[in-house]
């Protein structure tokens, strides 16, 4: 499937912006975020392909907007809820519950 | 994707996702504390300089590698996630080669760690296959007219690795004060290893 993902040879995107002495991971969230990966693979199955697909469907714009392991979000809650093993209700339930301060 | 995800904080949609499945019992949360120190402090680009400190005092190791690369690699212990299927590309007078994922950020975990940002980047993702001199540039590295740059784009199966050459003035040292010389820009292919002061 073409897309933005495909940006081998687009023009217009600016300088590399390199950082010295970069860390791992730039938020703890991040570090969560990648633990969840190899975590989630394990039970739920799913292919890196999938994964990937998952991640290449999002629109354009807020492909670009985004950082990387907010793509990996967006991978994790498409493929999570499509094998059932976390519902959009669920997720929703319990991100109310956390801005709460339950849990 | 509902609209309320895409507002919400991403520190908060991580922390949904695991408060749900460890819940569940899907997850452990320690074993994601375990992967988390595992590639913030064991796995990371020293693993991958020993492979190249290797290639470059061992000719038979050199010529492993160059043939199987997975396998040669795990003679040192590296194997696993994002390595099952590795490829060594040798840096020669003639031919200088640097490793791109267009598409996403395929990289070597078990050699080289988690990518920096920049080579998870838009900028580095597309122009690199379009001006490969033009971004060596801008890490401040030139190659020779004469010498042929080649940049491959990873898939998703396969792992490239490069084995940069050897500095110069580096005859008498140890394969550790070797490996200690080695950068993981230069095992990306953007970056040169300067001769030996």
């Amino acid at each position: 499937m073409n897309g933005i993902h495909d940006l081998g040879g687009m023009h217009g995107l600016g300088p590399i912006i390199r950082e010295e002495n970069e860390p791992v991971f730039h938020a703890p969230w991040e570090g969560r975020a990648f633990g969840l990966f190899a975590a989630t693979f394990v039970f739920a199955g799913y292919t890196v392909d999938e994964f990937r697909h998952e991640i290449e469907k999002m629109g354009h714009a807020e492909y670009l907007e985004h950082s990387y392991y907010e793509h990996w979000l967006v991978a994790f809650e498409q493929v999570l809820e499509k094998r059932g093993f976390v519902t959009a209700e669920e997720r929703a339930k319990r991100m109310a519950e956390l801005e709460k301060g339950v849990h | 994707m509902p609209t309320h995800a895409k507002e919400a904080d991403p520190a908060l949609r991580v922390k949904v996702l695991e408060s749900i499945l460890t819940e569940k019992g899907l997850i452990d949360p320690k074993a994601l504390d375990a992967l988390v120190d595992t590639f913030e402090h064991k796995i990371g680009p020293r693993n991958g300089a020993r492979v190249v400190a290797k290639a470059w005092v061992d000719p038979a190791y050199r010529q492993r590698l160059l043939t199987d690369g997975t396998a040669a690699i795990k003679e040192l212990g590296y194997s696993g996630l994002q390595g099952e299927d590795m490829v060594v590309l040798e840096n020669t007078d003639e031919v200088h080669n640097m490793v791109v994922c267009t598409l996403c950020s395929c990289y070597p975990w078990p050699t080289l760690g988690l990518p920096p940002v920049w080579y998870k980047s838009a900028p580095y993702r597309a122009r690199v296959v379009a001006d490969p001199r033009g971004v060596l540039a801008e890490f401040g590295v030139t190659i020779p007219e004469t010498t042929e740059v080649r940049v491959w784009d990873t898939t998703a199966e396969l792992r490239y690795l490069v084995l940069p050459k050897r500095p110069e003035g580096t005859d008498g040292l140890s394969e550790e004060q070797l490996a200690a010389l080695v950068t993981r820009d230069s095992m990306i292919g953007v970056g040169v290893l300067a001769a030996a002061a």
